[in-house]
C-alpha cells in the first residue's frame, strides 16, 4: 500500500498539494504514481515565472515506460522549481513528498485549494487507478 | 495424366511463400475445429464484409516469369548521367555493402530493435550513423533517421514550435531551399497554424518576429551563403535557426553546429545509397543537447547489461506516439534503419580522408567546370559553389547534345540550368559537360583548366567556410579500410543481430512474413536503383508503367477509387489521409469539422497523426471483450455531429478481432457528416476476402512493409501509400516538381500547390520508388489465388497458436466463434500477479530458445501479442508453442518456491556465453539455461548481451560512439 500523508491535499491526477500558510503552495506526483511510472529517468520542469490554470500541463515525469503529463493542481505562478532533479530523478522514487517535490506556486486564489481531494478521498482514487 | 501447364507449375511460388503444407494445414485445421479454410474463414469474419467473387487479378507466375516481365519493364528505364541534384546525386554503393547489407536478408529482414539483446548489430550501425552526423554537422546529438529531407525539415520546423517561447506563429523559410522541401513545410505548416515567410534572409529577416527560420547550405542553387551571419541575425530576434545541409559539403564546408545552427538536417543519400527514383534513403536530424528531448525519432543510447557490461539500446523511447499519444513529439514511428546503417558503413569504409578525397574530387571537377564555363563567357548565379552550379540562361548555352547524349541538367523553371557533380563524375564527364553546353569548337581542356586551378587556388568554397575541425576521428572510422576488414566487420555486426533468417518473428501487428528473394532482386537493378526522382518523365517509362500496375492492382485489393504512392511511411500515410478529408470537407463548406473519434484500442500513431492535422482527439471506449462500444461510439458521434470530421479505426482491431459491428461503425460515422479512416496496419487479414472501400471506409493506408512483402529493414523502410474513395481523391497530394497525383495539373510549375489537392506530403513524387518492384513482384507471384490464400492461412496459423497456447496462457479477446484474426493477444498480468514473472521476463527468455520475442504491451500493458503470419512453417509454429508451453513449466517452478523469484532462468535471460564462462552460483543447470527443451546446440543463436538495463540508459544518455577501451 502506498503512502498517502493525511497533512496533504491531493488531485485526481495524482499530484499531491503542500499547503506553505504564505500563498504558496509545493507540488509534487504522489507515491502511488510513482509507483506506476515506476523508475523515473527525466523531469521536465516548468520554468519559474510561467502561469498555469489549474489542470494546466505544466511538466512532464517521465520514466522508461511512460512519459506522463503534471498538472497544475491549482492556478497560479510558478515561483521555484527542484532543480536538483534534472541530476537524480530518482528522488521522486525514493522520496516522493520530500526531497522528490517538482515546483513552488504562488496561488491566485485560495479558496481553489479548498476543492482539492483530502487524503481519505484520494485513497479512493488511488484504490481504484 | 498431369498437364503439361501443370508441369510448368505455375503456381509453384504459392506454396514457396506459404510455410504450412497441404497436409499440415489440414492438421491444422483439425486442431482448430473447423471443416476447410472456407469454414474457418466464415466462423471468423462478417459474412457483412466477406467477398463473394475472387479478385480480378491475373493467376500466380513463377519467379522466373516474374522477374523476366518486371526487367521488360525496368528496361524501359532510361538511366542518364544525373547533373540534376536537388538532394539526389549518383554515388558508387561500395560493393562490399551492397552484397553484405542492402542485398543480404541477415540485414533487411530483421524488425526495429525494440529487443537490443538481440539486435546489437544494426545498433552499433546506427550509433554510427549518430557518430557520423554529429561530426559532420558540429552538433551535439542525432537521430537514428528520418524519412527524407523534407520532412525532416518539417519535424525540425515543429521542434522550434515547441522549443522557443515566443508567441509567433511565423516561421521564416530561405527561397533558396530545394523546391520539394518548400513544398512539404507548406503542407504541415498549414495544419500546424503556421505562418511561412518565404524570402531571402539576409535582406528580409529582420522584418519579421518569427520562431524559427530555416536555411540551406549550401542552397539549392549551389550558392555557400554566408549563413553565419543570417544564423547571429536570427538568434538576436530570438528565433530558433535549422539548417538543410549536406553531408558530402559538409567533409569541405565549416559544420553549422560551430556557427550556432539549433537544428541540422538532411538526406544522407549520397553516402553510397542509390537514389532509387526518389528512395528509401535515411535523412538526418542532429540538434542541441538542451533540445535533445523534443528530438523526433529514434535514438540509440548507451547503456549496460547485467553484467555491467557496455550495450546499446534505443533510448528515450517515452517520447514516442505509442506512449504519449497526441502528445507525442510527431507522428513518426519507423525509421529509415537499412539505409541509415548503409550511409555509416559507407563512413566506416572510406574514412575521413576517403570522404576528404570524395568531396575533394567532387569539388575539384566543379571548379573546373565553373572555370571553362567562365572562360567562355557563361554567367554563373552565384561566385561560391561546393558541387552545384546554376548557369544563367543564354542564348550562348548550346543544348543541343541535352538529353540526346545522355544527361540530365536541372531545368529551372526560369530557364536556368543547374548542374551538380558527384563521386561517379570524372574529368572525362567535364570535357563532355563542355561539348554539351558550349558545343563543338570551344577549346577548353581539362588538363590545362585543372593546372590554372591548382595554380590560382581557385575554389567555389569562400575561406572563411572551409571546415577546419576534424571529423570521423573514432577508432571505427579508421580500422576497417581494406575489403577484408570491411566483410568481416559487416558479418560480425550481423551475426549478432536476430532476423527472419534465423527465425519466426512473430510481433503482433507488424507482419514479419517472407521477403522472398525474388522480389528483393529488382531492387538494385541499375535500370531502377540510378534514376532521379526528378528524371524526365520520358526516362521513367518503364517506373511509371509498373507503378501504374501496382496502383491498378491495389484498387481492386482495396476496393478503393484510387491510389496516392506518395507516402513513405505508415504515419505518412495516415498524415496524408487526414488531410485529404480536410481538404474534402472544406472543399463541400465544412471546414470546421475538426473532432476526430479514436478508439481507446487505437495504435499511437493514430492520436499523433490526428494532432498535427489539427484533429482534436475524441476517444472511443473499448468493451470487454475490446470491441469498439458501439453505443459510446454513436453517442460522441451524435454529441460531435456538427465537427465530426473523422472516425480512425483499425480493422481486424488492434485486438486481433474482427469485429462484427464494423459496417454498422462505418454507418454511424456517416450519418453523423463523418468520414471514415481505416487504418490499413492489418490489411493482410483481408485481402483476397473483404474490401475495405466497399464496406464502409473512404480512406486507408496500406504498410506495403507488412501486408505487401517489403521487409522491415531492421527498422525501415516502410512504404505508406493512401487508397481513397474518389470523393476523396482529387485532394491526393501532388507535387512542386513532378507532379504524381492522379489528377496530374497540366502546367509542371505549379508553385503553390496544387489547387484541388494538397501538397507533397514526402519529398519525392513516389515516396520511396525503389523499393515499389518488391510489392509489385509479390503481387504478380501471388496472383489472386495465392493472396487470398496468403490472407486465410495467416489467420489459421494465429487461431492455430491460440489454440495450443489456450490451455496455457489467457487468451484475452477472441471473436465471433471464439476466433481471432491474424493475431491473438495472451495475459501476462495474472500471471505476474501470481509469480513475480512479466511479459519482458517471457520476452527474454525466448531469446534462449532462439525466437524474437511477441510484441510487449501492445495494445495492453502486461500483455504479449503474437503474429505468425501465412509464411511460418508448422514446424516452427510447433516450435514456438513448445517454447512458450516449456517457458510456462519454468513460471510454475518460480511460482512453486523451486526457484527463487530473483534468481531463475526467466528473470536472469536471456543467457550468454559470458555466462558460462562466469563463476555458475544458480539454481538451475548451464544446459537448462542455454539449451532449454527443444534448443539444439547445432542451431543454437546466442545473444551477445546479457538483459540491457533501461534505466541506466535513460538516466546517463549517451547518444555517440563510445571509447574503444569500453569496447573490451
Amino acid at each position: 500500500m502506498s503512502s498517502i500523508p493525511s497533512d496533504l491535499k491531493y488531485t485526481k491526477s495524482h499530484e499531491w498539494v503542500r499547503d506553505n500558510g504564505d500563498g504558496t503552495v509545493t507540488v509534487g506526483i504522489t507515491d502511488h504514481a510513482q509507483e506506476l511510472l515506476g523508475d523515473l529517468v527525466h523531469i521536465e520542469l516548468p520554468t519559474v515565472g510561467a502561469e498555469y490554470g489549474a489542470e494546466d500541463g505544466c511538466a512532464v515525469a517521465e520514466s522508461v515506460k511512460a512519459a506522463s503529463d503534471v498538472y497544475a493542481p491549482v492556478p497560479g505562478v510558478v515561483i521555484d522549481v527542484n532543480e536538483a532533479l534534472d541530476k537524480a530523478p530518482e528522488m521522486i522514487n525514493s522520496d516522493p513528498y520530500g526531497d522528490g517535490w517538482m515546483f513552488i506556486m504562488r496561488v491566485d486564489d485560495e479558496d481553489a485549494l479548498g476543492e482539492l481531494l483530502d487524503a481519505e478521498a484520494y485513497e479512493e482514487v488511488a484504490a481504484e487507478a | 495424366m498431369t498437364s503439361l501447364y501443370e508441369l510448368e507449375q505455375h503456381d509453384d511460388f504459392i506454396a514457396r511463400h506459404i510455410g504450412p503444407s497441404a497436409a499440415d494445414t489440414q492438421e491444422m485445421l483439425q486442431t482448430v475445429g473447423a471443416e476447410s479454410l472456407d469454414a474457418l474463414i466464415h466462423s471468423t469474419v462478417p459474412a457483412s464484409i466477406l467477398l463473394n467473387a475472387p479478385l480480378a487479378l491475373d493467376g500466380s507466375r513463377t519467379e522466373t516469369e516474374v522477374l523476366a516481365y518486371l526487367k521488360q519493364l525496368a528496361m524501359q528505364n532510361k538511366v542518364n548521367k544525373s547533373y540534376i541534384g536537388m538532394g539526389y546525386y549518383d554515388t558508387i554503393t561500395p560493393p562490399v555493402i551492397l552484397r553484405n547489407v542492402l542485398e543480404n536478408p541477415g540485414w533487411y529482414t530483421a524488425y526495429t530493435p525494440y529487443q537490443p539483446e538481440i539486435s546489437q548489430g544494426r545498433l552499433e550501425g546506427l550509433l554510427n550513423f549518430q557518430q557520423m552526423v554529429i561530426d559532420l554537422t558540429g552538433m551535439d546529438i542525432a537521430n537514428a533517421s528520418l524519412l527524407d529531407e523534407a520532412t525532416a525539415a518539417a519535424e525540425a520546423m515543429a521542434l522550434c514550435k515547441r522549443s522557443n517561447r515566443l508567441k509567433t506563429d511565423k516561421f521564416f523559410v530561405d527561397a533558396g531551399l530545394h523546391p520539394q522541401t518548400i513544398d512539404v513545410l507548406k503542407t504541415r505548416a498549414q495544419y500546424f497554424g503556421f505562418e511561412l515567410v518565404i524570402g531571402n534572409p539576409h535582406t528580409d529577416l529582420a522584418q519579421h518576429e518569427v520562431f524559427g527560420i530555416m536555411l540551406q547550405y549550401p542552397g539549392t542553387t549551389g550558392a555557400v551563403a554566408d549563413i553565419a551571419a543570417v544564423i547571429r541575425q536570427a538568434h538576436e530576434q530570438k528565433a530558433l535557426v535549422c539548417v538543410a545541409a549536406d553531408l558530402m559539403a559538409l567533409v569541405m564546408l565549416k559544420a553549422p553546429g560551430a556557427m550556432g545552427a539549433d537544428v541540422v538536417f538532411g538526406n544522407s543519400q549520397r553516402f553510397g545509397v542509390p537514389m532509387g527514383f526518389g528512395g528509401p534513403h535515411a535523412a538526418f536530424f542532429a540538434t542541441k543537447d538542451a533540445f535533445k528531448r523534443t528530438m523526433p525519432g529514434r535514438v540509440i543510447g548507451v547503456s549496460i547489461d547485467s553484467h555491467g557490461k557496455q550495450a546499446l539500446r534505443m533510448a528515450m523511447q517515452t517520447r514516442e506516439q505509442h506512449i504519449r499519444r497526441e502528445k507525442a513529439t510527431s507522428n513518426i514511428c519507423t525509421a529509415q534503419a537499412l539505409l541509415a546503417n548503409m550511409a555509416a558503413f559507407y563512413a566506416v569504409y572510406h574514412g575521413p580522408e576517403g570522404l576528404k578525397a570524395i568531396a575533394g574530387r567532387i569539388h575539384r571537377l566543379t571548379n573546373i567546370l565553373a572555370k571553362g564555363l567562365r572562360q567562355k563567357g557563361v554567367e554563373l548565379l552565384d561566385d561560391t559553389w561546393f558541387d552545384t552550379i546554376t548557369l544563367v540562361s543564354s542564348p550562348a548555352l548550346s543544348l543541343q547534345g541535352g538529353k540526346g547524349a545522355g544527361v540530365n541538367f536541372r531545368q529551372c523553371a526560369d530557364g536556368n540550368i543547374g548542374v551538380s557533380v558527384d563521386e561517379c563524375k570524372t574529368g572525362a564527364d567535364i570535357a563532355e559537360l563542355f561539348d554539351i553546353l558550349l558545343g563543338d569548337g570551344h577549346g577548353l581542356d581539362v588538363a590545362t583548366l585543372d593546372a590554372e586551378v591548382v595554380a590560382e587556388n581557385f575554389s567555389g568554397i569562400p575561406t572563411a567556410y572551409a571546415r577546419d575541425t576534424d571529423f570521423l576521428t573514432h577508432p571505427v572510422f579508421n580500422t576497417h579500410h581494406s575489403e577484408s576488414e570491411m566483410l568481416r566487420y559487416l558479418k560480425r555486426l550481423e551475426n549478432k543481430d536476430f532476423s527472419l533468417a534465423h527465425g519466426m518473428i512473430p510481433l503482433g501487428s507488424c507482419t514479419m512474413k517472407l521477403n522472398a528473394t525474388a522480389e528483393m532482386i529488382p531492387v538494385t537493378w541499375p535500370e531502377f536503383a540510378g534514376i532521379h526522382p526528378f528524371a524526365p518523365n520520358e526516362q521513367t517509362v518503364g517506373y511509371r508503367a509498373m507503378i501504374k500496375e501496382l496502383e491498378d492492382w491495389l484498387v481492386e485489393v482495396t476496393g478503393y477509387d484510387a491510389i496516392s504512392m506518395q507516402p513513405n511511411s505508415g504515419a505518412q500515410g495516415e498524415y496524408a489521409g487526414l488531410v485529404a478529408i480536410r481538404r474534402y470537407q472544406e472543399s463541400i463548406g465544412q471546414g470546421q469539422r475538426d473532432v476526430c473519434l479514436i478508439p481507446s484500442s487505437a495504435h499511437g500513431t493514430n492520436p499523433a497523426s490526428a494532432a498535427m492535422a489539427n484533429l482534436k482527439v475524441v476517444v472511443v471506449e473499448c468493451d470487454a471483450n475490446g470491441n469498439v462500444d458501439v453505443a459510446d461510439l454513436r453517442l460522441k458521434a451524435e454529441k460531435h455531429a456538427d465537427n465530426l470530421s473523422c472516425l480512425m479505426v483499425t480493422y481486424p482491431s488492434t485486438h486481433g478481432v474482427f469485429e462484427q459491428e464494423i459496417v454498422e461503425i462505418c454507418g454511424i460515422v456517416h450519418q453523423f457528416g463523418g468520414q471514415v479512416y481505416m487504418d490499413g496496419a492489418n490489411l493482410n487479414a483481408q485481402v483476397g476476402i473483404s474490401k475495405p472501400g466497399k464496406f464502409g471506409s473512404d480512406v486507408s493506408h496500406l504498410n506495403l512493409h507488412k501486408t505487401f512483402a517489403i521487409p522491415h529493414g531492421g527498422g525501415g523502410p516502410g512504404m505508406g501509400p493512401i487508397g481513397v474513395k474518389a470523393h476523396l481523391a482529387p485532394f491526393l497530394p501532388g507535387h512542386v516538381v513532378l507532379d504524381s497525383s492522379p489528377h496530374p495539373n497540366p502546367s509542371p510549375a505549379r508553385g503553390e500547390g496544387l489547387k484541388d489537392g494538397v501538397g507533397a506530403v514526402s519529398a519525392a513524387p513516389y515516396g520511396s520508388g525503389a523499393i515499389l518492384p518488391i510489392s509489385w513482384a509479390y503481387i504478380k507471384l501471388m496472383g489472386a489465388e495465392g493472396l487470398k490464400r496468403a490472407t486465410e492461412m495467416a489467420i489459421l496459423n494465429a487461431n492455430y497458436i491460440m489454440q495450443r497456447l489456450s490451455a496455457h496462457y489467457p487468451v484475452l479477446f477472441r471473436g465471433a466463434n471464439g476466433r481471432v484474426a491474424h493475431e491473438c493477444i495472451i495475459d501476462i498480468r495474472p500471471l505476474k500477479a501470481a509469480s513475480g514473472i512479466d511479459e519482458s521476463d517471457i520476452a527474454k527468455r525466448l531469446m534462449d530458445y532462439g525466437f524474437h520475442a511477441p510484441t510487449m504491451s501492445f495494445p495492453v500493458a502486461g500483455t504479449l501479442m503474437i503474429e505468425p503470419t501465412e509464411s511460418e512453417p508448422k514446424e516452427e509454429l510447433d516450435r514456438f508453442c513448445e517454447a512458450m508451453i516449456a517457458i510456462r513449466e519454468e513460471i510454475n517452478k518460480v511460482q512453486e518456491g523451486v526457484w527463487p523469484a530473483d534468481n531463475n532462468p526467466l528473470v536472469n535471460a536471456p543467457h550468454t556465453l559470458d555466462d558460462l564462462v562466469n563463476a555458475w552460483e544458480r539454481p538451475y543447470t548451464q544446459a537448462e539455461a542455454v539449451f532449454p527443451a527443444g534448443v539444439s546446440p547445432t542451431a543454437k543463436y546466442w545473444p551477445t548481451v546479457n538483459r540491457i538495463d533501461n534505466v541506466y540508459g535513460d538516466r546517463n544518455l549517451v547518444c555517440s560512439c563510445p571509447s574503444v577501451e569500453a569496447y573490451r
